[in-house]
């Protein structure tokens, strides 16, 4: 299956690219969209939609390699499939062996792919190799570029994962995301579940053990359980691949391999702010440096921004303390949702950030946060924001 | 056995745009079987990994439902792929 770009955002492709630093690919429930920007991020020029009223989870571009791009699809209608692009996004071509389960035994629970949520580029040094995460829970490795997909059986039939992913998932099902590469060793992985926790694999998948000492789950009646929390967004530094950070459903978690105890950093955000939220972006040249997003956890968990007031809050000693940003976002009445794939940095210095609502605006700050402005509006509903050179 | 099948739009990316196909197959999964060849993939967007029907799909032989991949399909028969969700 083919599609091209939108011919009328394309007028002056050529004389603009010549200037474009990046782009900002966006998933949305109905379609993906680019944006990019000029040479100082001041201007930044939508295009698309393509695949309108596909529902794209998530679209990322190989580090290894910038011109592939590989994106999460599926429709109300249809299965679950991967589009691969060898162009930067100009043309696009399924997958010939989407991510599914292997064919259940007799007994066994039959599980299939509802939707592949989280795409990962694989090691550095292992060009072509990708990972999927899929809801329900499922993990799934290509090794030649995205075309064909092969069930990662060292977790999918481990002997433990009925445990560990019960179906206990989010309005949008059981979801497996946050899958982490060790940049220093292909075979030390780490990979979250919404709901299950933090799984880590020293041997390159085969096996698995939870991680996730310290972590409340307040929603399970067992205390200090090995398994069952509810990660939203983990991520690895990769100057520092020992040290993690995690926006979970109960509070932002930071943890130094290797120790296996994480520690709660976000007891030092205000106490009306409180530290629930789904993303969790990292400055790639400062591992004491991230950002989050909080949204209101209170009564029914509106998961909205906090009396209808954004804002972004920025810890640049590693969780000791928080300092808020909201230059230029909205003072009110914004009841705004950041999911757990829709914020990113740049490549920039000062380093850019990136963040798109569910109602869909995107808005950016090109001074790493400390300022906002909207550069896109009236897009559908934003799953996924990321950025490539 | 030849018959045609009925495409419905969301799956017309598959068959350049074509609303319907001449296949083979005496079931419908044989006619499945023989979509998937011409048009790659497209198969997989309507039947799971579990040979089932997707919550989503509805087949008919003709004007009769087609709840398993079995039910049997005769020379000149139309099959149906209907996609069934409303909503935004």
């Amino acid at each position: 299956m083919l599609s091209s770009a939108s011919k009328g955002t394309t007028r002056h492709w050529s004389s603009y690219d010549s200037v474009m630093t990046g782009t900002l690919w966006i998933g949305t429930r109905k379609g993906t969209f680019t944006l990019r920007p000029d040479a100082r991020r001041r201007t930044f020029r939508l295009a698309g939609p393509q695949f309108l009223g596909h529902i794209i989870h998530h679209i990322v571009a190989d580090p290894r390699n910038p011109k592939i791009v590989l994106m999460a699809a599926k429709t109300g209608h249809l299965g679950p499939t991967v589009f691969r692009s060898t162009d930067r996004g100009r043309t696009w071509k399924e997958a010939t062996q989407p991510p599914a389960f292997r064919k259940a035994l007799e007994g066994e629970t039959a599980r299939a792919v509802q939707a592949v949520f989280w795409l990962t580029p694989g090691h550095a040094s292992e060009r072509g190799t990708w990972y999927a995460g899929t809801s329900p829970a499922g993990l799934f490795r290509s090794e030649d570029g995205g075309e064909k997909w092969e069930s990662v059986a060292g977790f999918n039939d481990h002997p433990m994962r009925p445990q560990w992913a019960t179906g206990f998932g989010t309005p949008g099902g059981e979801l497996l995301h946050s899958i982490l590469i060790d940049p220093r060793d292909l075979r030390h992985l780490y990979l979250a579940i919404s709901a299950g926790g933090v799984f880590e694999s020293t041997d390159a998948g085969k096996n698995w053990a939870p991680l996730n000492e310290g972590v409340e789950a307040n929603f399970i009646p067992t205390p200090d359980p090995e398994f069952g929390h509810d990660p939203h967004c983990v991520a690895l530094h990769p100057l520092n691949p020992d040290r993690l950070y995690q926006q979970n459903h109960c509070g932002i978690y930071r943890l130094d391999r290797p120790a296996r105890r994480w520690q709660r950093i976000g007891t030092a955000m205000p106490k009306k702010i409180g530290d629930i939220g789904f993303p969790v972006v990292l400055d790639p040249r400062d591992p004491d440096t991230a950002w989050v997003l909080p949204m209101d956890g209170s009564t029914v968990w509106p998961r909205t921004a906090i009396e209808g007031k954004p804002a972004i809050f920025v810890t640049k000693n590693a969780g000791k303390s928080w300092r808020r940003l909201d230059k230029g976002l909205p003072r009110a009445q914004a009841w705004l949702t950041v999911l757990r794939q829709a914020m990113c940095s740049d490549a920039g210095k000062p380093l850019g950030l990136y963040f798109g609502t569910t109602n869909g605006e995107v808005w950016a700050s090109a001074n790493a946060g400390e300022a906002w402005r909207c550069i896109a509006r009236h897009l559908p509903m934003i799953y996924s924001v990321t950025y490539s050179v | 056995m030849g018959c045609t099948v009925r495409i419905p739009s969301p799956l017309r990316s598959y068959t350049n745009g074509a609303a319907s196909t001449a296949v083979n197959g005496s079931t419908v999964a044989e006619v499945l079987a023989d979509l998937d060849r011409r048009f790659p993939g497209m198969r997989f967007r309507m039947i799971d990994e579990q040979e089932r029907i997707r919550q989503h799909i509805r087949l008919y032989v003709n004007t009769r439902a087609a709840t398993h991949l079995a039910e049997p399909v005769r020379a000149g028969d139309e099959v149906h792929v209907i996609c069934a969700l409303t909503g935004g």
